[in-house]
């Protein structure tokens, strides 16, 4: 791994969506630190020089949910595989649902995932907490050490809170620290041994299904509580067009929530399950394409405001059943960023704001200061060639998760360089 | 500053488009996984086929050389006494030697993965899996990864498919009526749950029934029924047997009281079991079926279950006669198949 040194990327097209810089320019580096864009700064001397003409150069991308698998699922994959993806997907700084084994609900194991992301050094490592202990739903956790620790947000992972007496004390006592609130909505109940989408695909192929009410009701229950509460609550995950309308009319009222996508969700549908592709197996369930135009929709008006990968690796064998038995998730970070130029080639957004929604929103949901090319500003930076094709497969895919329903879809858009603190963590060719 | 190239980028992404995996490459039967896609000659075919074999239970010597020297595997990771035993019949009297696999209470149980079951199975070579399991999609799954000289059959799978019940039921409708053609069909009860429905309502559609209706109350009505299915939906079930010419019962598991689908067996019966007296306003010449087995005073009165528009039990002995059909044509399938690569070599 290379040291940070002074050098200078050069010729690229510059974007920073947080200032609206958007321009054929040099970036100078130094120090692990971004020292002047444009012209060098006086008496700067570049022992490297990165040639980006014809690439685009942006911040290091910030992805709101990726899993590691890392303590507990070490046959899935480790933080040292996933966060060596990360690297090859752009993405310098990632959030990591508590849902480990055993689950981030004490300090020891949040320092556990940091430092060993830290020894690694190929991408910010930041553990959501847990919101209850065990993520059981009864007893909330120490969250006030939890965030010393370094735990930007709090989550109950994708487990809801039954009990919401317990989910509005969690919200309250999450609030008195100013802690943001990562929330899957989902009513168990409503959801219970549900596979797929309840609609035309499930009662065709006999599949239990997951009725949109499964969201709607939790987001409704959640936008409830937090309006009584005060907290900052962030809905991971949105999946249908109507919970967008719900986000968009409470945003509206000034209740602070702000909300994500994956990636996924706004390319397939029910449809890719037929077949039983069990790679199509995740949750929340991949729904109709009206939910897909809406949730496009809503990303495009700026009501949800970030897309993430959901990266969740498998091991072969987790997809080796018949669908019903499978484990659900996608690997999903290295598709992240040709999905979101997908979007801008199919108009939906125009690069900076598909590159909003992956830097500067997702930094600012997380408070941390990242996501943002300025002077000063520490150089994590991404740069990519828009036009580049490939096909995921093994041979390509550098996740131990080969687990993706896209595998042999030709994608546009590759990751040439990743930097992180200056270092260049992933180069790809040249 | 422009957006990205505006040159063509990759095509758009979506669903891909799969082939049939139940054909092989001739558009032969290979596997009988569901009826979905399946096109009416082939259906046909079976049917055809099936009449033929009618005649073989009436024979002095029952057994026909078609599967000699074949080995058929009931792989049965879900009970099913009477399934099990038509498709065993079915078999040894196509000539072949049959195995029977009670998978719930053996290999799973200690911890072998259903893919170490098929490949020991494969290893003893076996030519067809028969079998039936509590998930959907199961038998599809099997399929695709079996060797490539296996076939396999669905006998049932959770809720999606249940297709050779579902054949069975369309031969015995077209030895009593005919054909399928312009027919009024009316299934009452439990379609969420039912794997039998599922197939004969694909079936029927693609055999030209007029009409395919489905009664019950909205809690056992899957979702987007009538576009998805292409059905129509009754809650009443005068109005929803009016003029039908078949009528088929499914079976209600007891465990839909816990589910909060229906309140009790007793208000069931009371709106949506069959009696005499709500028959009156079927065709006069209406039949009557249930895939069974029945629970009298539930689904039908037993004076409609024995009663003369009840063909309930020749649905049993129909069964082996289709079953004997799509087996033989499975393996012949492959016959054919071995034949044509050998002349290759």
């Amino acid at each position: 791994m290379t040291e940070p040194v002074a050098m200078t990327l050069r010729g690229g097209r510059v974007v920073d969506p947080s200032s609206g810089l958007d321009r054929i320019t040099d970036v100078h580096i130094e120090a692990g630190v971004i020292v002047g864009i444009g012209p060098a700064p006086d008496g700067f001397a570049p022992e490297r020089s990165i040639n980006a003409e014809g690439l685009i150069v942006c911040p290091g991308l910030v992805d709101l949910c990726a899993r590691l698998r890392q303590p507990g699922q070490e046959h899935k994959a480790t933080i040292a595989s996933e966060t060596r993806a990360a690297a090859a997907s752009g993405v310098t700084t990632l959030c990591c649902p508590p849902d480990t084994l055993p689950p981030v609900d004490t300090p020891a194991v949040a320092q556990l995932i940091m430092q060993t992301a830290e020894e690694r050094r190929l991408a910010r490592v930041l553990p959501a907490g847990a919101l209850t202990q065990g993520l059981d739903g009864t007893q909330i956790t120490e969250m006030a050490a939890l965030q010393r620790a370094g735990c930007p947000v709090m989550s109950n992972a994708d487990r809801p809170i039954r009990n919401t007496r317990v989910q509005r004390r969690a919200l309250e006592y999450a609030a008195t620290y100013g802690l943001t609130i990562f929330l899957h909505p989902a009513d168990s109940y409503l959801g219970e041994g549900g596979l797929v989408h309840e609609g035309l695909v499930s009662t065709r192929m006999g599949l239990p299904g997951i009725p949109q009410a499964a969201e709607t009701v939790a987001v409704a229950r959640d936008l409830a509580l937090a309006e009584q509460t005060g907290a900052r609550i962030h809905f991971r995950g949105l999946s249908t067009a109507r919970a967008t309308e719900m986000l968009a009319e409470a945003r509206g009222r000034g209740v602070p929530v702000t909300a994500d996508v994956a990636a996924h969700q706004l390319f397939l549908t029910e449809d890719d399950l037929i077949g039983f592709d069990a790679n199509a197996h995740v949750v929340p369930p991949l729904r109709t394409a009206v939910d897909r135009a809406g949730l496009r929709a809503a990303v495009a008006q700026g009501v949800i405001s970030a897309i993430c990968s959901d990266h969740q690796p498998h091991e072969a064998d987790a997809k080796l059943d018949p669908l019903p038995q499978t484990e659900p998730g996608i690997s999903a970070l290295e598709t992240l960023l040709p999905l979101a130029l997908q979007l801008v080639r199919e108009g939906v957004l125009d690069l900076p704001a598909a590159l909003a929604c992956m830097t500067c929103h997702p930094a600012d949901i997380l408070g941390r200061a990242v996501g943002r090319l300025g002077v000063g500003a520490t150089a994590d930076i991404t740069v990519f060639d828009p036009n580049e094709t490939w096909v995921p497969s093994a041979q390509t895919l550098v996740s131990r998760g080969l687990n993706t329903p896209f595998i042999g879809t030709e994608m546009q858009g590759r990751v040439r360089y990743t930097l992180l603190a200056g270092r260049v963590v992933f180069r790809r060719g040249g | 500053m422009d957006d990205l190239d505006a040159r063509p980028g990759p095509a758009p992404i979506g669903p891909r488009r799969r082939h049939d995996p139940q054909l092989d490459s001739q558009g032969n039967l290979k596997h009988f996984l569901t009826i979905d896609g399946l096109e009416r000659p082939l259906l046909t075919e079976i049917l055809d086929r099936a009449e033929g074999f009618l005649g073989v239970a009436r024979q002095a010597v029952k057994k026909v050389p078609l599967c000699r020297g074949k080995i058929v595997a009931n792989l049965f990771f879900e009970n099913s006494t009477r399934t099990r035993t038509t498709f065993e019949l079915a078999a040894k009297r196509l000539s072949a030697d049959v195995l029977n696999l009670n998978i719930s209470t053996s290999a799973t149980a200690k911890g072998e993965t259903l893919l170490d079951t098929l490949r020991n199975l494969e290893a003893m070579h076996v030519d067809m899996f028969v079998v039936r399991h509590a998930e959907s999609g199961a038998a599809h799954f099997i399929a695709a990864h079996a060797a490539p000289h296996v076939s396999v059959i669905n006998a049932g799978d959770g809720r999606h498919s249940h297709p050779t019940q579902g054949m069975l039921d369309m031969f015995t409708i077209r030895r009593h009526k005919g054909s399928i053609d312009g027919l009024v069909v009316a299934i009452v009860g439990d379609v969420l749950h039912s794997r039998v429905a599922r197939s004969q309502i694909s079936a029927l559609r693609t055999l030209g029934a007029g009409e395919v209706r489905i009664i019950a109350p909205r809690t056992l009505v899957p979702a987007g029924a009538e576009d998805a299915l292409g059905v129509r939906v009754y809650h009443d079930l005068r109005e929803g047997v009016r003029d039908a010419d078949v009528i088929i019962m499914l079976r209600l598991q007891r465990e839909r009281m816990d589910g909060a689908f229906l309140p009790s067996e007793h208000e069931y019966f009371h709106l949506f079991g069959l009696t005499e007296k709500r028959l009156a306003t079927a065709k006069p010449d209406a039949i009557v079926m249930h895939p069974g087995p029945i629970n009298r005073g539930v689904e039908m009165d037993s004076q409609v279950a024995d009663g003369e528009r009840s063909v309930i039990l020749e649905q049993v002995s129909n069964g082996l006669a289709v079953r004997m059909a799509v087996m033989s044509m499975c393996i012949g399938t492959q016959h054919l198949g071995a034949q044509q690569e050998a002349g290759h070599d």
